[in-house]
């Protein structure tokens, strides 16, 4: 098990470099699914399976595949390369570079005596949900307050571009298919001679 | 708690899963054939049955081409997403008891994980395509993937509390007294949607709608690695049937015959329930099978979860 942690590890941290690396947009993204799958990975050697899981499913499996929706219709490959090798002159990395080691020297230092090892027993699911909605209540309240907040803006931000008179595309309500004309084919004459 | 023997079981897994989706091209031919009044493959060996094996020597024979103008790590990498995430799906499929490759006290969602993690083969494929049919079909599964995805995994969250627990033998096991299709109805219908969206068939094939997109995602693909996309696709099938009989229809669980017979039983008849529906319905608009997903199955999700918890917390 510890072998398998180490080996996840090391693949998480690789692919994180290779991502930052990357010039090609969708290649960089699929360095870092990689290394959220060896996350993952190391989430369920350290006994955590549900965190492991969850990991996967949110992040690997929903988040970064909204990602990769966005970057495939910007479709940004030849003049957006490009521009990524202007960044990654050694001009620009150098200094976060030095900083970054400077904390990850002192980390090392830090936690070098506190070696406890791999826990052994694991975490179920619902030892997970009793101390979410146990004493971590607050927190939970929160994070739903603060993605509901974000739920509104994104609606308002979304709202406000279909609010020009369009009609309606559902034709499955007797009152779309009234302002359509009745018929799907004229439908898209319709709308076509409406919107510039 | 994992079988006595890994690696024969891994192995038997997978074989059992690859013979399952080969036969089943056959199986899905000859079903649509006798609902269409037809005769359907019937040349190739007896009832035709030979026909998946001249079908596969054709299509390992054939010229393997990568177009020119693709991006080509992706484009190859692509197609064996599919396969693994199904494969890697199977491991946690209790076929009888103590018939399991491994069983994860986060089985059922790892089996969720898994299932999310298939959309990267069709959404990269169409993107390394570099051609704008094979786009669209990517950006159409993308879209309709990531819909699905959220109710299927909300419908089965009733059954989980009321099996109490994320391990499929432990959910099969919950079922002695009643299948969970009785007290879960609304969500058995509506993960049933959801994998049929989930496997592209024909009601949600609108990421390779032909008489539209070419053949959307896979337009470029030719020979084995199209094969992995076909072969693909029946083990989804596969895998959808026996997860929907694992869940809400007992498993195992079944008098007089041995457990590995009630499963594929089960398994087969909804294997053909889903050939039917494939002869049965036409494919929908994109923006009506969206607002589908959002407007109606999502709700639904969530009032079935949301009585279940109220249920259990009432009874318990």
């Amino acid at each position: 098990m510890e072998l398998a942690f180490y080996i996840a590890g090391a693949v998480a941290v690789l692919s994180t470099v290779l991502m930052l690396t990357r010039l090609h947009l969708v290649h960089a993204l699929l360095y870092l699914i990689v290394s959220l799958l060896g996350v993952a990975v190391v989430f369920y050697v350290l006994g955590a399976a549900f965190v492991a899981a969850l990991e996967i499913i949110i992040y690997a499996g929903a988040i970064m595949v909204l990602f990769i929706f966005v970057v495939m219709m910007l479709n940004l490959s030849g003049p957006a390369a490009e521009m990524e090798k202007r960044w990654l002159t050694p001009g620009i990395w150098t200094g976060p570079v030095v900083l970054a080691s400077i904390l990850i020297i002192e980390v090392l230092y830090l936690v070098r005596g506190s070696s406890t090892g791999i826990a052994g027993g694991g975490v179920e699911p619902k030892q997970v949900g009793i101390a979410l909605f146990g004493p971590y209540i607050i927190g939970v309240e929160l994070a739903s307050m603060l993605l509901l907040a974000g739920l509104v803006g994104a609606y308002h931000l979304g709202h406000r571009k279909v609010e020009k008179p369009e009609i309606q595309h559902d034709a499955d309500t007797h009152e779309g298919r009234a302002v359509a004309g009745g018929d799907l084919v004229l439908a898209g004459a319709d709308r076509s001679a409406r919107t510039p | 708690m994992t079988s006595p023997h890994p690696i024969l079981s891994i192995l038997g897994v997978a074989i059992v899963a690859l013979s399952i989706a080969a036969f089943l091209i056959w199986v899905e031919r000859r079903l649509l054939a006798l609902w269409q009044d037809r005769y359907g493959p019937n040349r190739v060996g007896p009832f035709g049955l030979l026909q998946v094996a001249a079908d596969s020597i054709k299509i390992f024979m054939k010229e393997d081409w990568i177009p020119p103008f693709v991006d080509r790590p992706v484009f190859i990498l692509a197609p064996a997403i599919v396969f693994v995430t199904v494969l890697m799906s199977f491991a946690v499929l209790p076929v009888a008891p103590g018939i399991i490759v491994s069983d994860l006290s986060v089985g059922l969602l790892f089996f969720l994980a898994m299932s999310s993690l298939g959309v990267y083969s069709v959404v990269l494929a169409g993107w390394s395509s570099n051609n704008k049919y094979a786009l669209l079909g990517g950006l159409r599964a993308a879209a309709q993937m990531l819909s699905y995805e959220v109710f299927m995994g909300l419908s089965l969250m009733g059954v989980v509390l009321l099996a109490g627990t994320f391990s499929l033998p432990a959910i099969v096991e919950a079922q002695r007294t009643i299948w969970f299709v009785i007290p879960q109805f609304p969500g058995f219908v509506l993960f049933l949607i959801a994998g049929l969206a989930e496997t592209r068939r024909i009601p949600f094939d609108l990421p390779e709608a032909e008489s539209e997109l070419v053949a959307g995602y896979h337009s470029e693909y030719s020979g084995m690695k199209f094969g992995m996309f076909f072969v693909g696709e029946y083990m989804g099938v596969s895998l959808i049937s026996a997860m929907i009989s694992v869940l809400f229809f007992g498993g195992w669980l079944g008098p007089v015959l041995p457990g590995v017979v009630w499963f594929f039983l089960k398994m087969f008849s909804f294997i053909a329930f889903f050939v039917l529906v494939r002869a049965a319905l036409p494919r929908p608009r994109f923006d009506q099978l969206m607002s589908w997903g959002w407007k109606v199955m999502l709700p639904l999700a969530l009032i079935n979860l949301l009585a279940t918890g109220a249920a259990v917390l009432a009874w318990r």
